[in-house]
């Protein structure tokens, strides 16, 4: 069995449709982008899922922990003046 | 069911007060529905039982390839051929989603392809029994991944994120091979009387080893009551199976064929058909390597792999070769 190098993998991303982001489907392995992006279209787009593709290799995503959960989150949780229900407003004045 | 009798590291199922802290938080997070994400703390058993169980999911996908790949070049006509080549390519698809998954959980896709080439991972024992004729496609189809669809469905909210996800994506493709699959033996039964024999004869064949794929009776097994406290297994292979009979008898009925078992018959009052297990003894014997096509799919799968290393290494060769000019040309 040969030991040459595994092929980097790569997370795959697709646009579903038109307007819509790019949403992350899976991951793959591939030399390089050119053939991560063709090898997506056959293993995440068999049935007609996509209208774009973008790849990026794993190794280069930064990503939060889920130990920073508290720090990260939680200064959000107090902050409830930032959500459109926090204002009373009398009906009389209509929909706002 | 694609894994089958996945041996459990795991002891017998603890009790919330007997686990560490971060154990228990683990427990009542799946306990809670929470799903568990890769980078989430996990006990180290629950690890290693997922990745025997998702890559042995993996492997069977890969292997199941092999005995319609068979048929293939032998299709009736050019719309089944177009149609098994779509299943087939799923198949590959599918095996690939599950690799992925098993990735995240800190083992390399060409590790489990090692431990499945030395015969330290196994697939389902189903791909070990020959396809004869086309009507094996039918029967294939219709059974054996009849019988997937039942185990893959409620994996679809197994407690681990990619494992689940994989599940839903696999899930949404299947249901059109089970349906080719049975179309193939509408055709067939409806077809010339040697057609017909043709069909029976792929039913009578593939009909214990279906049953077969779910696994030993459960009961009394102390892995399984650990996986299904974790949710990487949600019901118990005795459940799954009678399911798969519930669901399959009528179905042969409608094609005017007849199930290999004189016991098979409706039971009013438990509300299920009763049946006669398959033969274990078969079972663990084909498990165990002794199967009629063991020896030439894990030889097929290892050509594959060997075959196919010098187009890897040329593609990672050619790959570096382009980086490394762009590099000397910035």
């Amino acid at each position: 069995m040969s030991n040459a190098k595994e092929w980097p993998l790569w997370e795959v991303f697709i646009r579903g449709q038109h307007g819509m982001s790019h949403r992350h489907v899976g991951s793959l392995h591939a030399p390089d982008a050119e053939r991560a992006i063709k090898n997506a279209r056959d293993v995440y787009t068999r049935r007609n899922e996509g209208v774009s593709i973008w790849v990026v290799e794993a190794e280069n995503i930064a990503a939060s922990s889920p130990s920073d959960k508290g720090p990260l989150y939680d200064p959000a949780r107090d902050k409830v003046y930032r959500h459109p229900t926090f204002y009373d407003i009398p009906e009389e004045v209509g929909k706002m | 069911m694609y894994a089958q009798m996945v041996k459990s590291t795991g002891k017998s199922v603890q009790a919330l007060d007997d686990m560490s802290p971060e154990e228990r938080a683990f427990q009542e997070r799946i306990d809670r529905g929470e799903k568990i994400e890769p980078k989430d703390w996990m006990p180290d058993a629950y690890r290693k039982n997922l990745i025997r169980q998702i890559g042995q999911h993996a492997h069977s996908e890969i292997v199941g390839q092999l005995p319609e790949g068979n048929w293939i070049t032998r299709a009736p006509t050019l719309e089944r051929k177009a149609n098994l080549l779509a299943k087939v390519q799923d198949e590959a698809g599918h095996g690939l989603y599950l690799y992925c998954a098993a990735e995240t959980l800190g083992v390399s896709r060409d590790e489990l392809f090692e431990m499945l080439h030395s015969g330290k991972m196994k697939y389902s024992s189903i791909f070990n029994y020959p396809t004869l004729t086309w009507a094996d496609m039918g029967a294939v189809g219709w059974l054996v991944d009849g019988a997937a669809i039942m185990n893959q469905v409620p994996l679809q909210r197994t407690s681990y994120g990619p494992y689940a996800r994989a599940m839903v994506r696999i899930c949404k493709e299947e249901s059109f091979h089970q349906r080719q699959g049975y179309h193939i033996m509408m055709t067939m039964a409806n077809g010339t009387p040697e057609q017909k024999r043709m069909a029976q004869d792929a039913l009578n064949r593939f009909w214990y080893p279906a049953l077969m794929m779910f696994g030993p009776s459960d009961k009394d097994s102390v892995h399984s009551a650990q996986s299904m406290a974790w949710k990487i297994k949600m019901n118990t292979n005795d459940e799954l199976r009678q399911k798969f009979v519930d669901e399959t008898a009528p179905q042969a009925e409608f094609l005017g064929l007849s199930i290999p078992d004189e016991n098979l018959k409706w039971n009013e009052e438990r509300g299920n058909y009763d049946f006669s297990e398959p033969d274990w003894d078969e079972f663990y014997n084909v498990v165990s390597g002794n199967g009629p096509c063991n020896v030439e799919r894990l030889e097929a799968r290892k050509k594959a792999w060997s075959d196919g290393a010098w187009v890897r290494e040329g593609m990672m060769a050619h790959a570096e070769k382009k980086a490394m000019r762009k590099q000397a040309a910035e």
